[in-house]
């Protein structure tokens, strides 16, 4: 024929295309336009001190041995409060995903206390528990025991409920099915749940430490902006960024290693 | 084993489903319920396995399981049901382990079950990693190894393709010519309940009453034989005539509705 033609590709509906290194590219742009422009006077180092004297920074604070009293004081209080949080919201949840009477009394209860900023219970918790380390990781189990509750009455929910008719079919025992099929199959959403407690248990141990705290990297970071040393403060939040990443790391591992199945 | 189902009906809140069954499934018979979507042939399974509660009527059955039957009524899902973290071989055993087994007597309950559904290979394998119909035979299995006294198939080959449907069809029916276990098999499909039943009951439209019962009087290992083809393509006709009628007002109602 001779009005043949070809047959125009007209998209592939948008999807992703993996772009190799970008991530890393833009990272790496973004710190040496920072560093350029402190370099050469674009920008106060006073105001905006450059990555590399943040780096500096750090490594004085290192090498001073001031970085892990803070550092250790911070995690104390960090692990404690989440612990705490966690296993109480874990009961919680798993009273009110199991349990008729704990969901009919337990969700009206969390939606309304869980909107409360549980910073904002700080001084309160300070009357109640002085303040010492109590009220610091008290506020942060609060902060943590909320989103937990939430996240595995309703993980508990998304088990397909074929999946527990299937066990009572063969005559699993209540407390078995709870074992074997209630709970693994929560564990993802459980899991999920672990990230947005620990970001909160982060926001919280900083906003508790600059409130109340000698020692702390909260503490540190407040004291550091008090005297003007921005180079110490960038320091100070360069750190919880990467406590933050680690704790994420760890968790990414953590559901590798329990979620192979998926 | 036998299944003896007195005027069961059911309601979900005001919706009639079920009306008036009375039926009995024989010992060592193959009972296909077949009817219109949306009929109740699911809920009537549920209530023979004790999975739903009769508004109406009860379910009885009757006579010993045999000796060794763990789960005397036992459900085959038409989703398979699953769990995707455990192994197939531990799917298999997640039916047994809460019976005060010995581990041999588990671990060869469940390499038994494996061999008789050609999983033996897969037995390490996880959910994911199956096609759909290495998944329901992971569900059969799962039934054998408790040995039942009466099975219970929920449309157990709809959701699988025709071609493996027809290859599980097949290995079902062998399977199920050897140990003749009680049986009632819910489909749509009426060539899989030629195929497998020894009687056919239809069920109306909703709310879902026994409409006919067809015996299919040729057995089972003798249908594909061209000899009795002609017999089985008027049993065909006749169910079909019968089915229609209903699907055609069910789907009509669920237009309407």
């Amino acid at each position: 024929m001779a009005d043949r033609r070809p047959v125009p590709f007209r998209g592939g509906g948008f999807s992703p295309i993996p772009v190799r290194h970008a991530a890393a590219i833009g990272f790496a742009v973004l710190l040496a336009l920072w560093e350029f422009a402190v370099r050469h006077g674009l920008v106060s180092p006073l105001f905006l001190p450059a990555p590399t004297t943040v780096v500096a920074a750090l490594g004085d604070l290192w090498t001073a041995g001031t970085l892990w009293q803070h550092v250790s004081e911070s995690l104390v209080r960090l692990i404690g409060g989440w612990c705490l949080g966690t296993l109480a919201g874990l009961a919680a949840g798993l009273a009110m995903g199991v349990w008729s009477l704990g969901r009919a009394v337990g969700v009206p209860l969390v939606s309304a206390l869980f909107p409360i900023p549980k910073i904002s219970l700080l001084p309160l918790l300070i009357l109640w528990l002085g303040i010492g380390e109590a009220s610091k990781i008290a506020t942060i189990a609060l902060g943590v025991f909320f989103p937990t509750v939430i996240a595995t009455y309703s993980a508990i929910d998304a088990v397909p409920r074929n999946l527990i008719r299937m066990a009572q079919s063969f005559g699993l025992p209540a407390r078995d099915v709870l074992r074997k099929i209630v709970l693994p199959g929560a564990l993802p959403g459980i899991l999920a749940g672990f990230r947005i407690s620990t970001s909160i248990a982060l926001i919280l141990l900083v906003s508790a430490e600059m409130i109340g705290a000698q020692y702390g990297i909260g503490a540190f970071v407040l004291q550091a902006g008090n005297l003007m040393l921005t180079d110490q403060l960038l320091a100070g939040v360069l750190l919880i960024s990467l406590l933050g990443l680690a704790i994420g790391t760890g968790l990414t591992q953590l559901e590798r290693r329990l979620l192979r199945w998926r | 084993m036998r299944l003896v189902c007195e005027s069961v009906g059911h309601k979900y809140g005001a919706l009639d489903v079920l009306d008036g069954i009375g039926l009995t499934v024989a010992d060592g018979e193959c009972l296909a319920v077949v009817g219109p979507s949306g009929c109740g042939k699911s809920t009537l399974l549920g209530i023979m396995g004790g999975l739903v509660e009769p508004t109406a009527g009860r379910v009885f059955v009757e006579g010993a399981a045999p000796a060794g039957s763990l789960n005397p009524i036992t459900y085959v899902f038409q989703d398979f049901a699953l769990l995707p973290w455990r192994s197939v071989a531990s799917n298999v055993a997640l039916a047994l382990e809460h019976h005060p087994l010995d581990a041999q007597v588990l671990a060869a309950r469940v390499d038994d079950a494996l061999a008789r559904t050609g999983l033996r290979e897969f037995r390490d394998a996880f959910p994911k990693q199956l096609s759909g119909g290495m998944r329901q035979r992971v569900g059969i299995a799962r039934a054998l190894a408790v040995a039942p006294a009466v099975l219970l198939m929920d449309e157990p080959l709809s959701a699988l393709d025709a071609q493996t449907r027809e290859l599980l069809m097949e290995d079902f029916l062998a399977l199920w010519l050897a140990a003749r276990t009680t049986s009632v098999y819910v489909t749509h499909n009426l060539h899989e309940a030629l195929r497998l039943a020894d009687r056919i009951c239809v069920l109306s439209r909703r709310p879902g009453r026994i409409k006919q019962i067809v015996g299919v009087g040729v057995p089972q290992a003798d249908r594909a034989l061209p000899a009795a083809a002609r017999a089985m393509a008027e049993l065909a006709e006749q169910l079909w005539h019968a089915v229609r009628a209903e699907a055609v007002d069910a789907e009509r109602e669920v237009a309407d509705g």
